[in-house]
């Protein structure tokens, strides 16, 4: 038990997938701009990398390994990931089409979100058993939800405020993400890498 | 023979996902579209059709195709607002044409001139207008919103465009205007819910 959140932890905030490891930026700075739309991505995101890093390990272990094709994960990894991509997106414009509208291109380019393939290879890397992959998606997932949603209530806030004319926009916002890497950094030694 | 595998394998999981798609897709396949309703909701309801389509339901629905936001005079710009807040799109001001003459009309009848035709009646689509057949007709002024389509059906040309004067119930502070147009001096302008 223990050692399931210590990888959350390490996960979530030493290992942070947005600002420790600049994954998955694209999102990042693309579905900021408002909190609700952020919190929206973060939940879709959540659900597409959890998944995919299950089913991964599952598609992996069970079908290419036995095989001999271990070189096709890469592909097998993308058509997984498009899959539960399309699925979210019919999912989300079912119940929600606002948000749907709102997310717009966003939420198919999650299938290209570099955090997604990344978990799903990281975990080969790693070794790492069908429950540690799933911890592992999980803990991407939800660090990558916090660091959108701290981000984007941050940048509502910018919105509001005087900032001179060369930093207006998304450089003001690239600064910031700046400064709140520097700061994810101080969590460094919370948790083994 | 490890290349037929190959094939083999990413068409059958291929073709598993396509399943899985088609089945979802017939599963949660929306209904109507919500935003145009949602969108209709904001509108007035006038049904005057200053934006150049046949009425609010039309227009919610080329809102919805990516049409402009700001072509409803009756609404205003709270309408514009409410709109913009919906679909998480920038607030513009209204259509130049209306901008030009910002100052709030209504409809007046000549009285004495009129011969209670039931024409303009018919025609408002607020129904501010009161009269029966042969008998004198006359405008509900605060119902009016001076869309003007009474004038074009009026046989004797009887009605008149008059702007409306401030009063002191109708004068209120003009807002205080700030040099930085994206500074919004009161803090809460930006979120209207």
């Amino acid at each position: 038990m223990s050692e399931f959140l210590l990888m959350l932890v390490s996960t979530i905030l030493v290992n942070n997938f947005v600002l420790v490891q600049f994954l998955g930026l694209c999102p990042f700075m693309g579905v900021s701009n408002k909190l609700e739309t952020a919190m929206g991505m973060a939940l879709a995101t959540t659900f597409v990398l959890t998944l995919a890093s299950a089913s991964s390990y599952i598609v992996f272990n069970w079908i290419l390994v036995p095989l001999g094709l271990e070189y096709l994960k890469t592909i097998s990894f993308i058509l997984v990931i498009a899959v539960l991509v399309q699925f979210t997106e019919m999912v989300i414009q079912k119940t929600s089409p606002l948000l749907y509208r709102v997310l717009g291109i966003f939420l198919p380019l999650i299938t290209t979100n570099c955090a997604v393939l990344g978990v799903a290879l990281l975990n080969l890397k790693k070794d790492s058993n069908f429950f540690e992959s799933l911890t592992y998606g999980l803990g991407a997932s939800i660090g990558f939800g916090l660091v959108l949603i701290l981000f984007s209530a941050m940048r509502e806030r910018l919105n509001q405020s005087d900032v001179p004319k060369p930093f207006k926009g998304s450089a003001i916002g690239l600064i910031t993400a700046g400064l709140m890497s520097l700061a994810f950094m101080g969590f460094a030694g919370l948790a083994p890498a | 023979m490890s290349i037929l595998t190959a094939i083999l394998v990413l068409l059958l999981l291929a073709s598993l996902f396509g399943a899985l798609l088609g089945y979802s897709a017939v599963r949660f396949k929306p209904e109507g579209d919500p935003v145009v309703a949602q969108i209709d909701a904001l509108l007035p309801q006038t049904q005057c059709g200053q934006c150049g389509y046949p009425g609010c339901k039309p227009y919610a629905t080329a809102i919805a195709n990516g049409d402009a936001i700001n072509k409803c005079p009756p609404g205003g710009m709270a309408t514009v607002e409410a709109i913009a807040s919906l679909l998480d799109v920038d607030i513009v001001p209204l259509d130049a044409e209306t901008e030009d003459n910002p100052t709030q009309l209504v409809a007046v009848i000549r009285e004495d001139e009129c011969i209670g035709c039931t024409k303009c009646i018919q025609a408002c689509p607020v129904d501010a207008i009161l009269g029966a057949a042969k008998l004198m007709h006359t405008v509900i002024e605060s119902e009016c919103t001076g869309c003007d389509l009474c004038l074009e059906p009026c046989p004797v040309d009887c009605i008149d465009m008059v702007e409306v004067p401030k009063t002191i119930h109708s004068w209120s502070w003009t807002a205080p205007v700030s040099q930085n147009s994206e500074v919004k001096i009161i803090a809460t302008d930006g979120d209207r819910h």
